[in-house]
């Protein structure tokens, strides 16, 4: 699929990080991290694995604290928050883990309830039913709702792992290595799928990833991090045309081995 | 901090307050702590989980009927067997049933079901959660606006701590029963005879410290388990590790809280 004009709202900040730090024991990950994410704007991460993307994800959802600078999420420092202001805005940020993370002991349909019934607890049965209908058809699985995730191949977990963030309707989509260990073809839908979860709930985006292809596909804007900094950011095609060497060997594995 | 002091810092050897194995131990010792002390922080505070401690319950207590059923039964029967030869040296077969009695309810009712129930669901809980942690479901659930610690950890040590000392009531009836078995073979006592020999001798108190043994031994299996399976780290290995540890610590505190129990209880009896 190929990649719609979109409106990027560049007055409408989502995400703001300033000179962010986080280490762990010895471990420098991120030295000084700057980052600005507008609303519609899918942000693409790009780095070697253990250069702390993921890391990245994990501060910005409230998984992991920063050790210094601020992290400000739809207008919330989230450092700064209380456990229940911090639930709060977690849900309107939908976080797809590299694994899918579902529920083994419950079924898809189960699985995508569940942020609902424990957060909306004034749903009727038929509007939760609805929900999920709903979520499972715009990743394209309403057939596997009582299928149990170990039944589901890689690509069909991810895809409910997304249908699972979907159906609290984020305004913002954390994705972590959406395309690691699929096929070529299976990462092309699940780089279709990102855009168009993006073109259909006009949500913003970060795409962790050290897949090019996802990168080209997916991003408005690529942030490349090395030794805990970004090294270079802008388009696909900026970042490579830079000439920088400590890109050339990422772009040549990518796409020439 | 540059580059250059960065790299000077990491060539530094590590210093340890006593010995690395201490350190670690100590460390641990500590972060046990602090679970405990989330666990109570947080069980009081609503919202509460009553489905999932239901399903919980379920999973610890009716699933573990059978192997109750089977070791309460054979308990019995095995130790009136071997009491018999003692007792008849001295003509006192007659002292069987409330032998028998005072060893099943004071001691042998708690502390087996405590380590079967260690063995069979404390390895359950470590390795379920070992695994969620491992495949980041516990990070899934914080970021769905759930508690992990409310919903996973804290449903699982009341369960626990609810379902032991009823299958510990359980256990002691069929190991009266299984003993009843034996004697009756043996004796022809009937059974009401062999209940009135066997309770002559049971106080409320034996009764009331075997429950309250049961509820220790519950809250430590739940408790062992969950911070071992909350705390995995090293992928599959760590699950393996976690289910290993969440048995063998949760047996050994059983048997030190016994003697501590047994040595107070000791000093209410008349």
């Amino acid at each position: 699929m190929e990649k719609k004009e979109k409106h990027i709202d560049r007055t409408k900040q989502v995400i703001t990080i300033r000179d962010l730090h986080k280490s762990f024991g010895t471990n420098h990950v991120l030295r000084g991290i700057d980052l600005d994410i507008f609303q519609g704007e899918n942000v693409v991460v790009l780095g070697r694995s253990g250069t702390g993307k993921s890391v990245l994800i994990k501060i910005i959802a409230g998984l992991l604290k920063p050790d210094k600078g601020t992290v400000n999420v739809l207008g919330e420092n989230v450092a700064s928050l209380s456990y229940r202001k911090l639930e709060e805005l977690r849900l309107r940020i939908g976080f797809s883990f590299q694994n899918s993370a579902l529920y083994d002991s419950m079924t898809v349909r189960e699985n995508l309830e569940f942020p609902l019934l424990r957060n909306s607890k004034h749903l009727t049965t038929a509007q939760v039913n609805s929900a999920v209908e709903k979520a499972l058809e715009a990743v394209g699985l309403s057939h596997a709702i009582n299928q149990w995730p170990a039944e589901l191949s890689g690509g069909q977990r991810k895809r409910i792992g997304i249908a699972r963030t979907l159906i609290m309707q984020p305004a913002i989509m954390l994705y972590d290595e959406p395309t690691a260990g699929l096929d070529p073809i299976t990462s092309m839908e699940i780089n279709d799928l990102i855009n168009e979860v993006q073109q259909r709930f006009n949500t913003s985006s970060i795409i962790i990833t050290h897949d090019l292809t996802c990168a080209r596909a997916t991003g408005d804007k690529l942030a490349v991090l090395l030794d805990g900094r970004f090294v270079q950011m802008g388009s696909f095609e900026e970042v490579f045309a830079s000439g920088d060497e400590r890109l050339k060997s990422f772009y040549d594995y990518n796409f020439i081995t | 901090m540059d580059d250059a002091s960065m790299k000077l810092k990491q060539r530094q050897p590590r210093r340890y307050v006593l010995t690395k194995k201490l350190d670690a131990f100590f460390t641990d010792v500590y972060s046990f702590g602090q679970f405990i002390a989330r666990f109570f922080r947080t069980v009081f505070l609503p919202p509460y989980e009553f489905k999932e401690i239901i399903k919980q319950s379920y999973a610890i207590g009716v699933k573990s009927l059978p192997l109750i059923t089977l070791t309460g039964f054979i308990t019995g029967i095995v130790f009136t067997k071997q009491s018999r030869p003692s007792l008849s040296e001295f003509g006192a077969t007659s002292w069987l049933p409330s032998l028998v009695a005072i060893a099943i309810i004071r001691a042998l009712a708690p502390l087996v079901t405590g380590l079967i129930t260690a063995g069979k669901v404390g390895s359950n809980i470590g390795a379920e959660l070992g695994s969620m942690k491992v495949t980041e479901q516990i990070d899934a659930m914080e970021v769905s606006a759930t508690n992990p610690f409310r919903f996973l950890v804290v449903t699982r040590i009341l369960s626990t701590t609810f379902m032991v000392p009823l299958l510990m009531l359980y256990m002691a009836l069929l190991a009266l029963l299984g003993a009843f078995v034996n004697v009756h073979a043996n004796e022809q006592t009937s059974f009401v005879s062999f209940i009135e020999n066997g309770f002559q001798t049971i106080s409320f108190l034996d009764i009331f410290s075997s429950i309250f043994k049961s509820v220790i031994f519950g809250f430590t299996i739940g408790i062992v388990g969950c911070y071992q399976g909350y705390n995995t780290t090293q992928g599959t290995q760590g699950v393996g590790r976690a289910a290993n540890s969440s048995v063998v610590m949760s047996m050994f505190l059983i048997f030190i809280e016994e003697i501590i129990i047994v040595q107070i209880t000791n000093w209410f009896r008349p």
